[in-house]
């Protein structure tokens, strides 16, 4: 069930998001992060938590983190500390993690989300904080071995994560999912993240509840639950609409108000489709935070701001508006362009500018490059037509060379060749039809086509439509719309 | 003259002028340990074969006329708390008994390329905790002037091999003392640097904030010597500082005319020994005679300093030490289901027995943890682990760690406050001499007293440095400290150097070291 | 201040230390005198006085992100307890999703 305006409560969601920064090394040592390592080979001291190992920070993880916490239009504290959070869990070497506590390099951030088919209205999303901390490893558990041992890979511990923390904004999970993709774009397209969930390097966890309205006016609020396990952005969709009914069928047969229990944390079972509640842990969670010693203070001032912020390219949301007012293309049109990521974008506003007309350019792109794309696969920089030899061919088009219809056969001619528009042109034998040529052409067709001259004679233009067909047959390369127009043109001439 | 008499600096000119080899000079300190640790125990890893090897290269490299390091066939004897990547480091626990670092610490790393040949590993309290060096899970240090007495700790092997002409030069670290009582109370000078002036990079931390790694010798101009070589930015310690080092030892001759050496009257308050305030006021009298000018000064919250540092030291312990869980590395307890005599055992060891049944912990390896845990630490350890989770735990961290870290900021104002009126703080080190193995081990708050003139440096990460200025009627060094602002080590050194050229303390040996004693593993 | 048995219990799991009974007795004494000496500080007004948390008043220290030598999972592995040449064993950590 979804939280539609008919429902009769609110869906309260808040998100909290880890994204692993796109850095080459660690957090704090200079082991690699790259994905699918066998285990335990890309670790160091410091990242095995051994005796006497230290840790400096990757100059380059803050500066990402940073970049992400402006285009989250947070505010960059002036100075900022790193804290122990102390726990114990064996993908944790250190028995702490080093994360940030009271003073998070940055706070009190927005970033809106907008649906430009009106599934919903436009929503402004507070961040509580983004903050930089380090990856624990991973535990395998192998059930199937009977050992009873996990297994543990420290490849990953260590590695830079940035800590995105939503206010409870969000009002349904489509919007909670539509804000999550945005937030996705908006970091690919900085650099922040490659944002793959498959490899772990985006991971959120939700909280949710309901506000019930009451008969006597109060509103009445349901324990929060925090859902985790949850594998791609359709899974949190799939979880919040799940754990909506499941608070709300709860309410009804418990009249449990959130304070009546310590927070719950469920995860999702994807193969279910439902969430289950875990384990309280012992000792609730008194992580027992303090200063990180081994580290010192990071402060951040305006020329280093102003430095991050003009390296910064152009953000997702500024794009979308940017490519309307250049290209005067619609917020539809700039949408879909936009949310296929940087690169193609980059295409599509080489293509504009060649051909000088931003629409034209935009359908091809929707209409043509992305479906291309869709069936082969790959990526828009592998692409084997160029946007200038895209624009070449578009260009032939509106010359009246030869139709849309011919056109694409031109392109898909290109695609797998490789080869430009006038080669394939030159090789299908299709070459414009000169003025002569099509004279005859249309004289033979009216000799040939009594009945049709009568009927466009008698008022019925439409019926010059049957010309065209033989026209085609006699010469695949004509232009229908000019040999409508002269055909036309030539039995006008008749009187 | 024997070799293991020799100081630091006569050996590395001896060994560059071939008077004397690399080999024979490692022979010779491998002889006095074997003829003496069993009494004194100082060492817990001897590495003859591969201190006798590296000294071979350096002869040879030498014989070719190939260079040779700044402190060429010159033995140095380790703190175990120190990493090695070629000999275990244990922090004197068993929990890291069977533990081998696959990296040497950047203390280490530039000790052998200045060609010193590493000898061996020396005991220690377990993880440094401990001032009497009887907390080490591989038995007690004895000092070698008596011993029946203790070493002080926790660097009570790196004192006490240099005091017993085990080794010419040791590293020790100290986060509350750690090098300058041990070095006071075996005769010894030893210098705890600025914070952040030595690489803490391999250094087994016990408490981030406080811990720093520096030489104990026979001199100031030995120290001197290996500052040069240990001191420096290391770019893997994000605490390091950057700024360069002085050529310490060419400065050492510099008169102390217009010095101002600062004296707290509150250190000779009661509980101060008699002898040991007499030997401290005889050596202001010997820096006023050098040229110096001593001044009544304030450190107003020095009081405050055991309390302010026993709770920061156990709260960083708590979370340093939270490593040490069997899962990784270090000792893990057997399954229950895996062995039958575990009680038996454990009660030999007097560890504690868990009180729970099987099933009472939360899953198996939370059993691992705590089991490994309670069988890997010793008391002291425990004590301290348990005392820093408690002040960081919700609902205290207020009360206690906050409240410390407030107060630290006070005694690091006191310091900054005293070094506007003067260059140097001096006082005792101890507020008595050596005492008795056994005299405080029952009783942890008068053990963690004896921190009482030491902790403070630390706490503000200023350096101090500690010197024999006098003996007691029955022959235990007294021990003197000075203080400096933050990389004052140049002065230290200085101060202590001119010292030493007026007085002939340091130069004293222990009489007779029993060679097989009564402390045997 | 004193502090009970039961605090110790809490503050020993927290900790990762099994006591035995008589540990927690001891401790439970020991704790309560420790931290009776530490509490001299709250004579001290403080309220005024920043937390130090640290001596060095130095900041913005970061490495370039440039890849180093890791070790070989030989010698990562050559101090662990228990593994099978991949991996570290431990034991069982529950299952986390309750799901098993």
């Amino acid at each position: 069930m979804n939280a539609s305006p008919t429902a009769p409560f609110t869906t309260i969601i808040g998100l909290e998001v880890h994204v692993q920064l796109q850095t080459r090394t660690k957090l704090f040592c200079g082991c690699s992060t790259q994905f699918g390592a066998p285990p335990n080979t890309q670790v160091c001291p410091t990242c095995l938590g051994l005796p006497g190992s230290l840790p400096v920070m990757n100059r380059q993880a803050f500066a990402l983190a940073l970049r992400a916490a402006l285009a989250l239009n947070c505010t960059i504290a002036p100075t900022t500390k790193w804290d122990r959070k102390n726990y114990f869990y064996p993908d944790l070497p250190k028995g702490y993690q080093i994360s940030q506590f009271d003073l998070p390099f940055s706070s009190a951030g927005h970033l809106e989300v907008v649906d430009p088919k009106g599934a919903f209205a436009p929503r402004d999303v507070g961040i509580i904080r983004v903050h930089l901390e380090e990856d624990a490893g991973k535990s395998m558990h192998d059930e199937a071995a009977g050992t009873g041992d996990t297994r543990i890979d420290l490849n990953r511990a260590g590695t830079p994560l940035c800590e995105i923390v939503t206010q409870p904004d969000l009002r349904s999970p489509q919007e909670a999912r539509a804000w999550l993709n945005e937030l996705k774009l908006l970091l690919v397209y900085l650099g922040v993240s490659d944002c793959n969930m498959q490899e772990g390097s985006l991971r959120v966890d939700a909280n949710i509840n309901l506000h019930i309205p009451q008969p006597d006016g109060r509103i009445a609020k349901t324990p929060i639950v925090e859902i985790k396990n949850m594998n791609s952005f359709r899974s949190v969709e799939r979880a919040l609409v799940y754990e909506t009914a499941r608070q709300y069928q709860e309410w009804q047969e418990t009249k449990a108000e959130m304070g009546s229990k310590p927070k719950q944390t469920r995860g999702w079972d994807e193969p279910a489709g439902i969430t289950r509640g875990q384990r309280a842990k012992e000792e609730s969670s008194d992580y027992r935070y303090f200063p990180e010693p081994d580290l010192v203070l990071v402060t951040v001032d305006a020329a280093q701001l102003a430095a991050v912020q003009s390296g910064m390219t152009e953000p997702p949301t500024e794009l979308r508006k940017a490519l309307e007012s250049r290209w005067k293309i619609s917020a539809y049109d700039s949408d879909v362009l936009v949310n296929q990521g940087r690169e193609l974008v980059g295409y599509f506003e080489e293509l504009a500018g060649a051909i000088g007309e931003g629409k034209v350019a935009s359908n091809w792109m929707q209409q043509d490059v992305l479906r291309t794309l869709n069936e082969r696969g790959g990526t828009i920089d592998a692409f084997p037509v160029t946007p200038a030899g895209l624009a070449d061919l578009i260009r032939r088009v509106t010359a009246g060379d030869f139709d849309t219809s011919r056109a694409r056969e031109i392109f898909a001619e290109m695609v797998t060749s490789g080869r430009s528009a006038a080669d394939v042109v030159a090789t299908l034998g299709i070459s414009a039809v000169d003025d002569d040529e099509l004279l005859t052409l249309c004289h033979e067709l009216l000799a040939a086509n009594p009945k049709i001259v009568a009927d466009v004679r008698g008022g019925k233009e439409q019926a010059a439509a049957g010309l065209i067909g033989q026209a085609k047959k006699k010469n695949a390369n004509v232009n229908p719309g000019k040999v409508r127009e002269k055909c036309l043109e030539l039995i006008r001439a008749m009187g | 003259m024997q070799p293991a008499e020799l100081t630091a600096i006569d050996i590395v000119t001896a060994v560059r002028q071939g008077d004397l080899t690399a080999v024979q000079c490692t022979l010779a300190f491998l002889q006095r340990i074997e003829a003496h640790n069993g009494s004194i125990n100082a060492f817990l890893h001897v590495d003859a074969a591969g201190a006798l090897a590296t000294a071979e290269r350096i002869d040879k490299r030498r014989s070719q006329g190939l260079p040779i390091g700044p402190l060429a066939g010159l033995p140095v004897a380790v703190k175990d708390a120190i990493c090695t990547a070629d000999q275990p480091t244990t922090c004197a626990s068993k929990m890291l008994a069977h533990f081998r670092p696959p990296y040497d610490a950047e203390v280490v790393a530039r000790l052998r390329a200045a060609d010193a040949v590493i000898v061996g590993k020396t005991n220690m309290d377990e993880f440094a905790m401990g001032g009497s060096n009887e907390n080490s899970a591989f038995g007690p240090v004895r000092n070698p002037w008596d011993v029946t007495r203790a070493p002080g700790g926790s660097s009570g092997g790196s004192a006490a091999c240099v005091a017993a002409d085990m080794a010419p030069v040791a590293i020790g670290s100290d986060t509350g003392g750690s090098i300058r009582q041990p070095a006071g109370l075996c005769g010894i000078t030893g210098l705890k640097p600025t914070y952040g002036r030595v690489s803490r990079r391999g250094l087994v931390a016990f408490a981030s904030s406080l811990d720093q790694i520096g030489p104990m010798a026979r001199s100031a101009a030995d120290c001197a010597l290996i500052m040069e070589t240990i001191a420096g930015h290391d770019p893997g310690d994000a605490t390091s500082l950057t700024g360069g080092v002085p050529r310490y030892s060419t400065q050492l001759d510099q008169p102390l005319a217009g010095v101002r050496i600062g004296r707290v009257p509150e250190h000779f308050a009661a509980g101060l020994d008699p002898e040991v305030a007499r030997g401290v006021e005889e050596a202001f009298a010997v820096f006023k005679a050098a040229g110096a000018t001593v001044h009544d000064i304030q450190l107003p919250h020095a009081k405050y300093g055991v309390p302010t540092y026993y709770l920061i030291a156990p709260c960083e312990a708590s979370s340093n030490l939270a490593r040490y869980d069997g899962a990784h590395y270090g000792h893990r307890a057997t399954r229950r289901d895996e062995e039958g005599h575990r009680a038996t055992r454990r009660d030999e060891e007097g560890h504690g027995t868990a009180p729970h049944t099987p099933g009472a912990f939360e899953s198996p390896l939370v059993e691992m943890y705590c089991r490994s845990r309670a069988e890997g630490f010793g008391p002291e350890v425990k004590r301290r682990i348990m005392l820093g989770t408690y002040a960081l735990s919700a609902g205290y961290y207020d009360a206690y760690y906050a409240k410390a870290l407030r107060v630290r900021r006070l005694i690091r104002q006191d310091y900054l406050n005293a070094f506007e009126q003067v260059d140097l703080i001096g006082g005792p080190v101890s507020a008595t001499a050596a005492f008795k193995l056994g005299e405080k081990t029952n009783d942890p708050l008068a053990m963690y007293l004896v921190d009482l003139y030491t902790v403070t440096a630390n706490l503000a990460g200023v350096g101090g440095i500690s010197f024999p200025c006098g003996f007691t009627k029955s022959g235990l060094p007294i021990g003197f400290q000075l203080q400096a602002p933050a990389l004052g080590e140049g002065l230290l050194l200085r101060a202590t150097d001119r010292f030493q050229h007026l007085t002939a303390w340091h130069q004293r040996r222990p009489k007779s070291i029993p060679s097989a004693g009564p402390a045997g593993r | 201040m004193t502090i009970s048995r039961q605090d110790v219990a809490k503050v020993g799991l927290l900790a990762r230390l099994a006591l035995s009974e008589a540990e927690l007795d001891t401790m439970t004494t020991e704790l309560s005198n420790i931290v009776g000496f530490v509490s001299l500080l709250a004579e001290l007004d403080t309220s005024h006085v920043e937390p130090l948390a640290h001596p060095l008043d130095t900041h913005n220290v970061f490495r370039d992100d440039i890849p180093l030598p890791s070790l070989t999972t030989a010698e990562a592995l050559q101090s662990a307890p228990r593994h099978d040449g991949e991996c570290f064993l431990v034991p069982a950590v529950l299952n986390e999703s309750g799901a098993a």
